[in-house]
This record gives structure tokens, sequence and C-alpha cells, in this order.
């Protein structure tokens, strides 16, 4: 099971950056799509948003599969004084 | 200490801390249940659905600070204590909602009216963020360790039951009031009157007693002086704030507001069910569900926490799409035959002259009743002008109102969603509670708390409605974000975390 956990760290660290990458071109994509102002101001304010939200979110996977990759997760600590 | 606690004494401990985060739930649940009526009034009237998507950023980014509130509120949990601290958040909750209600309509003060509804919604979502944490902490740690499941349960109950009362207040005062007031200034009340929930809140909330855990780390001169440093620069500690979020609060935020705010809105805006209906399927799902909140919480101190919160996502996971399908297939009335119809009445044409135009909106209205007792309004709205002619738009069905069975059976799928969200949501705060120590506990398990059910789960109703309205996208394309949110979730929790519960939460 550990050497699961540390292989699958390796897919977090890639999964955080194409999740970026992902709502990126999303972003640029939708906001291309609009026809009037009005329209487009909306769908930036939207995007805006989620890329506020999210890319912080996708910086944290990215910890943890790096975590997860240096065995930091194959022993949950047992008791409070462990943390 | 937690353990020599009488009986009674625990429960005037729930009661007084779950009346205050329920009455938080409720009002910061209002803005949601309301969000056509107040698109309506904050926003230029043709502005369609961006309005309404509009209206849904400004609810999801009282959700998105939640994690913010987490940190300053979680802060001063930790260092001045639970008890003042959620008496503070429950002053700035109770203030902003009842500012929302007085805040003027966008005819009468322009974009003003999203702005300040925004800063107003923000300051909710700090509020909110303070709230729960504290709530949870409070509660566990008066608990005795054997049943911790089962008593933070109680509070688990409150965000559900929050829910419940704002839907509750708000089909009165329509039902009173009628529609057309209602959506006139009638939406108003349910804001205002949460000055009077908080008040009595404030009063009861006052009598009570600092947690025993903290007291004790306060006497002993151990209390935290940097939580947020303890919490986050130490290693060993933010790796837990990290699986405790991807592992376990992600999925969970997801289900719950999928099950409970996704499904309201669905019915609402993509099936067109009618206003009462959509909210008395909830109702009623809700209050049949409510109770599984305390039988998962206390079922989680005899097997452990991990599987019964996974158990529900994977089953989010499989049964979504069914179940939204469903909704869709049984609320189709465009292929109704002429033999099945009992009545059909048309209302008076309504016209409206299109601003600095010759042209004009012309609108038949027509209300058709069943044979099986369902009804609904077809709407055709066409455009009249002097030089082109009719141009015919399109029929639209809404107003939908089910027939008996059909009826129960959505409150069938409602009360099988809410059923997840207790899975997912009962056993939570306690599994938080056992993942970190007394000192740093309020800051630590309330940031992966809100940024799982805030971010994650708020934007839910926000993010699943803008993928349903993007070209090519099909009613059901929504689902596959809390679809995928909740995969994630479940294999990380799956292979990361651990089924054992911490018994000694005193350290």
């Amino acid at each position: 099971m550990n050497i699961l956990k540390k292989f699958l760290g390796l897919v977090w660290m890639v999964l955080g950056p194409l999740t970026m990458t992902f709502l990126f071109i999303q972003a640029i994509d939708k906001v291309g799509l609009t026809h009037t102002d009005i329209e487009r101001t909306n769908t930036i304010l939207q995007w805006a948003i989620i890329l506020f939200i999210f890319l912080p979110i996708s910086l944290g996977l990215m910890i943890f599969g790096f975590y997860a990759w240096k065995g930091e997760y194959d022993h949950l600590p047992e008791s409070s004084e462990e943390l | 200490m937690s353990e020599t606690l009488p009986k009674n004494n625990i429960f005037k401990v729930i009661g007084a801390s779950s009346l205050g985060t329920l009455i938080e739930w409720y009002d910061f649940y209002i803005f949601g249940s309301l969000a056509v009526i107040i698109g309506h009034q904050l926003f230029p009237e043709d502005a369609g659905a961006s309005a309404l998507i509009n209206t849904l950023a400004i609810f999801a980014a009282g959700f998105i600070v939640r994690p913010f509130g987490a940190l300053v509120f979680g802060r001063l949990g930790d260092l001045i204590g639970r008890k003042y601290t959620f008496l503070l958040t429950l002053v700035l909750m109770g203030g902003s909602t009842f500012f929302i209600g007085l805040i003027p309509s966008y005819k009468s003060i322009g974009y003003a009216a999203p702005i300040l509804v925004l800063v107003l919604r923000l300051i909710q979502g700090l509020a909110l963020g303070g709230e729960y944490g504290g709530a949870a902490t409070y509660v566990a740690e008066h608990a005795p360790k054997n049943r911790r499941g089962f008593f933070t349960s109680w509070i688990q109950t409150t965000a559900t039951l929050g829910l419940f009362l704002s839907l509750g207040i708000i089909v009165i005062t329509k039902n009173i009031l009628g529609a057309e007031t209602f959506g006139d200034w009638g939406w108003r009340i349910p804001f205002l009157l949460s000055i009077v929930l908080v008040v009595v809140s404030i009063y009861i909330r006052m009598k009570m007693h600092e947690s025993p855990m903290f007291s004790k780390l306060k006497a002993e001169g151990n209390i935290s002086k940097n939580p947020l440093k303890e919490s986050f620069n130490n290693k060993a500690n933010f790796k837990m704030v990290l699986l405790a979020l991807f592992g376990a609060t992600m999925g969970q935020g997801v289900i719950w507001y999928t099950g409970q705010f996704y499904a309201q809105s669905f019915l609402e805006n993509t099936c067109k069910l009618d206003f009462n209906d959509s909210r008395y399927i909830l109702l009623w799902g809700i209050a049949f569900a409510t109770p599984f909140f305390v039988v998962f919480g206390a079922w989680s101190d005899k097997v452990g926490r991990k599987w019964i919160m996974l158990t529900g996502m994977l089953l989010g996971i499989i049964f979504y799409r069914p179940i939204y399908q469903t909704f869709l297939n049984d609320t189709d009335y465009t292929k109704v035959e002429q033999s099945a119809i009992l009545s059909s009445t048309p209302a008076p044409v309504h016209s409206v002259l299109i601003e600095n135009t010759t042209d004009s909106l012309r609108t038949v209205s027509t209300k058709i009743t069943l044979k099986n007792g369902a009804s609904f309004n077809s709407v055709q709205t066409d455009t009249v002008s002097a030089t082109k002619g009719v141009l015919i738009g399109k029929e639209i069905l809404k107003d939908k109102v089910l027939p008996t069975p059909v009826f129960w059976k959505f409150v069938g799928l409602i009360f099988f969603q809410i059923l997840l969200v207790t899975m997912v949501y009962g056993p939570i705060a306690a599994f938080l509670v056992e993942l970190f120590p007394t000192k740093i506990r309020y800051t630590s398990m309330s940031l992966p708390y809100h940024i799982g059910n805030g971010v994650f789960g708020g934007l839910v109703p926000f993010i699943a409605t803008l993928i349903a309205s993007f070209s090519g996208a099909t009613p059901l394309s929504g689902l596959w974000y809390p679809i995928g949110i909740a995969t994630l979730s479940l294999i990380i929790g799956t292979i990361y975390l651990s089924n054992k519960r911490d018994e000694n939460i005193n350290d």
C-alpha cells in the first residue's frame, strides 16, 4: 500500500498543473466566445472567481502529491503527540 | 473533565451550540433559496440568465471567504477561547443578514445594490467560517471519548435544519403574501426575521461556559502563541490539513451541496417545477433524512468514521446521473397527448413595448391541467415588429405541478441524496476533531472543512449551472463537477486515510 501511496503521489503532482492549464484554457476559450460587452464582463468575472479559487487549491494538490511521494503518509500519526 | 460531564450538561452544551449554528446556517441559506428573486432585484431586468449566474456568484462569494473566516476566527478561538469567538461570529452573521433585507433594489440605486449585497455576503461567509469549527470543537471537547461521533452529529444536523427553517419560512411568507407581493418586497422578511433569532441565541450563548480543555490549557499557560504558524508552518500538521481536505472534506462538500442545493436549483430552473412544489419536495426529504445524521454519527463511534463517509461518496458517484435523468424524464411535458388534457385555460395576452424601438413582446400564457393531476403553464413569447411582422418565439413550459405519485417519487430521490449527505457529514466533525491537537484545533480543522464545504461544495450550484450553460452541454453536464471531485476524494480517502479513532483529544 505504501508503494501505491508513493506512486499516486506522482499522479497528484501532475494533476495540479494539468488542472491549472485546463482552467486557463477554458477561461480564455469561454471569454473568447462572448459577443457583447456585458456578456464579456460577466464571463470574465465568473472565470476570475474560478481561477482565483482553484489555482491555490491545485498548488495544494501538488504539495500533497509531493508529500505522498516523499512517504509522509506511509505512517499516519496515531496520537496527537506525533504531530 | 469531559468524561465526567453529567449527561444533562452535555445536552445543554449541544443545545446552546446548535441553536446558534442553526441560526447561522439559516442566515446563510435564505440567500441561496431566494437566488432567482434576488437576481431580479439586484440586476437589470434584461440581464436574463446572467442575473441568476451572477447572483449565484455572489452566493458563492460567501462560501469562498469561509476559509479566511476560519483562519481569522479560528486564530481568535485558539487565543481567547471558544465561547467569545463564536458570540462575535453570531453578531456579525445576524447583523449582515438583517442589512441584506434592507438593501434597495437595482431600480433605486443601480449597481450599488449588488455591490452592497456582495460586501454583506462576504461578512456572512467570514462569520460562518468562524462559527462552525468553534461549535464542533466546543461540543467534541465536552463529549465522552467513546461517543464523540454521536454528540457532534447533533451539531451536524443544524446545517440541514437551517436549510429546512429557511425553506419553511420562505414558503410560509410567500403563501401569506402571494407571489407578486413576495417577489416585490416580501422576500425581505426572512432576512429581517433573522435579527430576532440572533438575539435569542446570543442570550443563550452568554450563559455558556468556556470549553474545559481550553480552560485547562489556559490555566497551565499552554495556549498557542501563534496558532496559524503552528498549524501551517509545522509540516507534520500541514500535511494532515491537506489530507483532511483532499481525502474527506472536498468530497463531502460536493455530496452535501449537490443533494441539498443543486437538487433544488435543478428542479426549479432546469425542470421548471412550481416554486412551492420544488420546496415542498426538499422539505419532506430533509424531514425524513435528518435523523440519520445522528444514526451515522453514533455508528461511526463503533465502526470508525472513514468507511461511512467514503460509502456516501461512492453512492453519490454511482447514482447522481440516473437520479437527475429521472427528474428530467418525469417533468418532460412536451409530448403530452391531447387525450391526457383535462382543461386548458388561456390567460389574457400581455404585451410590452421594447425600449427605444417600435417593436413589442407579446406573451401568451395557457394553464394546462392533465387528467393525472399534473399541471403547467405554457408560455409563448413572440416579438411583434411593425416592419418584420410576428417573429414566433420558443414555447416554454413552466410552473409544473407534479401528480401525487411522481411528487412522492421525487421526495424519495431527494431523501436518498440527503441520506448520502448524512453519511458523509454526520461523522466528519468527530473525524476532524480527532485529527488535530487542542491548542491549534479550532484553526486547523476549520480550514480544510471550509475549503471542502465552502469552496468545493458551495460552488456546486454556480459551477454546475455554468457548465450546463456551455454550448453543446446537456442539462446533466453540470453533474460532472460533483462526480469528478467526489471520485478524486474517494480515491485519496480510500488509500491515504486511516479508519482508526484517536481516543485522546486532550493534548
